[in-house]
């Protein structure tokens, strides 16, 4: 098997733009942030970051779609080239609101772990070979941890960071001994052969072993219930831009991954045959995060908390668009997670600001925030209202693209059909949380003597994007499906 | 016809304006925003004025929206829409002369308020089922905005139930949607293609399915037992909005069941309609007996809201072109009257006396002080109990004897409700204005307060909604002009039993 090193390099042209960012950003502050302001030097590392963010989302979008590349392990198809875009896009978002928000030293190495999270989000995005995959899962992780402990001044912090290293630890465990097992049972790594290794062999227990700890493993990353234990406590403690990556692109990556996974990896046998053997599992894991997600949100007096729950909802109605892409095709469950994922960085994003004037924990810390300030209340109006599906925000079309499609799939009788109407049944149910932390921020009055609140050039432009975003996907959704 | 989309547009432009200049000053927001309902009021009557009636819909825009799915952006109009139209930018015009007094934030109050006036447009002229469902979706939202920022008793909590009430029956409204549109192979959301898909699902589909959908829309018209939240949301919500929620925002719930939940189920209704028409008897009955022992005025006016949208029911579940073309006359009329109504409640008497409670104002008399608010909510009382020469009697009577035909048992029950409509109305109209002559004696050490003239916004709003409830009293044809020929489309024919009248 050979290599062809220029046809490796063009397709890799976006990571090796984000590793040489990341590389470059922390050279340049070892080199000439000696004697500089911290401020200065944050600016410098953030501005890098952006230019190498922006470089690679060129270079995504220049690279010509192709068939598999580098013998086999990566593929440059539709629903790479939109995770890719999406997830570039975020982490853009989230590090275009940093300079003058995060206020903690060491900027350049926050800038470069984001870079290399990133990097590893757009690998998995066109990944086909489970080794790749998996390093690529765990570059992400590995930054994404060190992300969520970036605030050495709140224990809290650090306890976000081990949290959701030692669960996440424990979910690669899961992931890689189901991976081996797939290897054993096919002698392949690459999707297609694994594929074919099964189209051979009937349905084994081990296969099901094997199937079981997949989706115990994305179960954990996806934050998916049984599995979402260390959410809230990871979104409450991490620094709320690393909440954000964690929340959103992370999230987009993972399911481009694991859709590619289930799709051309484990496939059904036929196309009208018996389910394929993961089929009941994952129903089990979307219902029960429906359900857990959007009543355990009910209780939270604590908008991070708030927002995990809603994550652990949101990931049930992903599963659930996974559960019916192989006829619907990635494109509705793949709007979803990028509309989900920008609402999410922007409701995060407002919490960042809060964060660097005074902090925003409880709902209560948010009241008022309509006249303290009007822009990041009106973002939070947005990115809630379409996190609980009203239109015109982008959020609505998501649900409404994944339950239709459900419903397709075989009427209100069939499992999809009923998880549909489940999650319909539960979007009231959610309207009311958000409602409750929007009725802090828009109606109720702010406490005594709050200062009004500064939002910096960088992190209103990031909102203000955010929100013309959700809107543009919400009124022209052919803007992303037609990609597909 | 062409003007009619640009209500839509205008309503938003106006909204957007409102955040973006309107903060200046009261006078500016007051001013865009009376601009913005008349213009909309105007575009309506100008689209009325080249409409020629014909049976079904007829289309102004339509262009492919979301392709996946066969998503289109149709709006189109009929008689019905018309109607509906044409009262939307009455109330709204009103809802915006009685909301003069608000000063704080006027810009936001009345950005919102366009918001959900848009919604409003948007539902009654879309013929894409997605697109009416995402219209009705943006009228919701502000609802809970316009009531928790400005509203008066309870406001948070009858904000919160009533958008979560409006919203649980919204996802029902979806889930019937999604169904339907499953059912016909996923081909597209046009109410055409609806209902040709689902009218050849079985029986057994259809029962459930019509249930998701009436039911869901129901809610939103007041349907016994899901009105709980009309009464608290009314008495909660400032008096622009209270005059569009009753005006306007139930209608939008009558208006589904007409437009989408009867053409789609015709066997699904056929099962159902024992039991609509029970539910619509009883909310009529229940509400009115309710409105009987309230001690708060504006409960009172809320009670009779849910009773008179029981009558809009009533029609639809006889199904006779008669009742039917009634239950739009009543959406009309109903809409006119309640703003009325509650415009004289919580503008004109509580915004002056700061009380709502019957047994305080019985000891005011009124009638001396404010003899204007009086004079129109006698004359308001008096559409609202039905008396000929106002909308509300064309209106019922054809909804009796529409009903008669297919249930006598029905209309009696309804005649009895007229009855009780007229005993709460007249109670509430001696006790909250024609109090004892001599409250206070000439020597008391407190003469009553001089209370604020009435103003000429107030004057010119109440002029307004009387004018066109006295003008469609006395020429209901003017309406059912446009109504009747509509009620012979396709799209309702296998509903509609009996023969026009």
């Amino acid at each position: 098997m050979t290599i062809d090193y220029s046809e490796l390099l063009h397709a890799f042209r976006p990571e090796a733009c984000l590793v040489a960012g990341a590389l470059l950003v922390l050279g340049l502050d070892l080199a000439t942030g000696r004697g500089r302001t911290a401020e200065r030097r944050a600016r410098n590392a953030a501005l890098l970051g952006l230019l190498a963010l922006a470089a690679a989302l060129a270079a995504t979008f220049a690279a010509a779609p192709t068939g598999p590349v580098a013998a086999g392990t990566m593929l440059l198809d539709p629903l790479a080239r939109v995770t890719r875009t999406g997830v570039l896009g975020l982490a853009l978002l989230v590090l275009a609101a940093t300079p003058g928000t995060l206020r903690l030293p060491h900027a350049a190495e926050y800038v470069a772990l984001l870079l290399f999270a990133t990097a590893g989000f757009t690998l998995m995005a066109g990944t086909t070979s489970l080794l790749l995959g998996f390093v690529a899962l765990e570059l992400a992780s590995v930054a994404l941890y060190l992300l969520a402990g970036f605030d050495k001044s709140r224990p809290e912090s650090a306890e976000a960071a081990l949290k959701y290293f030692l669960f996440g630890a424990v979910a690669a465990a899961f992931l890689l001994f189901g991976f081996s097992l797939l290897y054993g049972l096919t002698g392949a790594l690459e999707l297609p052969g694994i594929a074919r290794g099964l189209a051979a062999q009937p349905v084994s227990p081990l296969l099901l072993v094997a199937v079981v700890m997949v989706l115990v493993g994305f179960g954990f990353k996806a934050a998916a219930a049984p599995f979402h234990l260390w959410a809230p406590d990871a979104y409450q403690g991490a620094p709320a831009p690393a909440a954000a990556l964690i929340a959103s692109a992370a999230k987009l990556a993972g399911l481009a991954f694991f859709l590619r996974l289930l799709e051309s990896g484990l496939t059904a046998p036929a196309a009208d045959g018996p389910p394929a053997p993961w089929t009941g599992a994952l129903a089990v894991l979307a219902t029960l995060s429906l359900v857990v997600g959007n009543l355990a949100a009910l209780g939270q007096g604590n908008v991070r908390r708030l927002l995990a729950y809603s994550a652990v909802a949101h990931a049930g109605a992903l599963l659930l668009g996974v559960l019916v892409s192989g006829r619907a095709g990635p494109g509705p469950v793949v709007y979803y997670a990028v509309t989900y994922g920008l609402a999410t960085v922007g409701a995060f994003l407002v919490l960042a600001v809060l964060d660097g004037q005074g902090g925003a924990q409880a709902h209560a810390d948010l009241a008022g925030l309509r006249r303290r300030s009007p822009l990041l209340a009106g973002v939070l109006a947005a990115c809630l209202l379409s996190l609980a599906g009203i239109p015109p925000f982008a959020g609505f079309l998501g649900k409404f693209l994944v339950f239709a499609e459900a419903l397709k799939a075989g009427g209100p009788a069939s499992l999809p059909g009923a998880i549909a109407l489940l999650a319909i049944a539960l979007s009231a149910v959610a309207l009311y949380y958000y409602l409750i932390v929007l009725k802090e921020a828009l109606v109720r009055a702010p406490a005594p003597g709050a200062p009004a609140i500064r939002v910096p050039a960088g992190a209103a432009l990031s909102l203000i994007a955010t929100v013309a975003l959700l809107l543009a996907l919400g009124l022209l959704p052919d803007l992303l499906l037609r990609r597909f | 016809m062409s003007a009619l989309p640009w209500t839509i547009y205008v309503s938003l432009a106006g909204a957007t304006l409102l955040l973006a200049l309107g903060r200046a000053s009261p006078w500016v927001a007051r001013g865009l925003a009376l601009a913005t309902a008349l213009a909309g009021a105007a575009l309506g009557a100008t689209g009325a004025a080249g409409f020629t009636a014909q049976p079904g819909l007829q289309t102004l825009v339509n262009i492919p929206w979301v392709a996946g799915p066969g998503i289109r952006y149709h709006l189109a109009a009929d008689g019905i829409s018309l109607v509906l139209v044409m009262l939307t930018g009455l109330a709204a015009t009103a809802g915006v002369l009685f909301s003069w007094n608000v000063r704080e934030r006027a810009a936001e109050f009345f950005a919102l308020y366009f918001l959900l006036i848009s919604g409003v447009y948007g539902v009654f002229l879309s013929a894409d089922a997605f697109l009416l469902f995402v219209f009705y979706e943006i009228a919701i939202v502000p609802k809970y905005f316009l009531i928790a920022n400005w509203g008066s008793t309870n406001r948070e909590y009858g904000a919160m139930k009533l958008v979560l009430y409006s919203f649980a029956g919204s996802a029902l409204v979806l889930a019937g949607l999604l169904w339907a549109h499953a059912a016909g192979g996923g081909q597209g959301f046009g109410l055409a293609e609806l209902t040709r898909a689902a009218s050849a699902l079985p029986a057994a589909q259809q029962v459930p399915l019509f249930g998701l959908l009436f039911v869901g829309f129901g809610v939103l018209a007041g349907l016994f037992p899901f009105h709980t939240w009309a009464p608290t949301g009314h008495v909660a919500a400032p008096t622009g909005v209270s005059m569009l929620l009753a005006g306007v925002v139930m209608k939008l719930g009558a208006y589904g069941c007409l437009r989408v939940a009867l053409p789609l189920c015709p066997a699904g209704f056929a099962a159902w309609q024992p039991l609509l028409g029970g539910l619509a008897l009883a909310g009529i009955l229940y509400a009115g007996f309710v409105a009987l022992v309230q001690e708060d005025f504006k409960f009172v006016i809320g009670y009779s809201s849910v009773s008179h949208m029981g009558f809009v029911l009533l029609g639809l579940a006889a199904a006779t072109p008669q009742a039917v073309a009634g239950a739009v006359l009543q959406m009309f009329s109903h809409g006119v009257i309640a703003g009325l109504l509650f415009a004289v409640v919580g503008r004109m008497v509580y915004e002056r006396v700061h009380t709502r409670r019957l047994d305080h104002l019985q000891a005011l008399g009124l009638h001396r002080q404010l003899p204007f608010p009086a004079l129109v909510f006698v004359l308001a009382a008096l559409a609202s109990m039905g008396m000929p020469g106002f909308s509300g009697f064309p209106a019922e009577l054809s909804i009796l004897i529409g009903t008669w035909r297919t249930a006598p048992l029905w209309a009696l029950g309804a005649a009895a409700g007229v009855v009780i409509a007229a005993a709460f109305t007249l109670r509430v109209l001696q006790v909250s204005f024609f109090g004892p002559a001599e409250p206070v004696a000439p020597t008391d050490a407190h003469p009553p307060p001089a209370l604020d003239p009435i103003t000429w916004p107030e004057r010119a709003g109440a002029a307004l909604l009387l004018a066109a409830t006295v003008y469609v009293g006395l020429k209901p044809d003017a309406l059912l002009g446009w109504i009747l020929p509509a009620l012979q489309s396709p799209a309702l024919q296998p509903i509609l039993r009996g023969t026009t009248p």
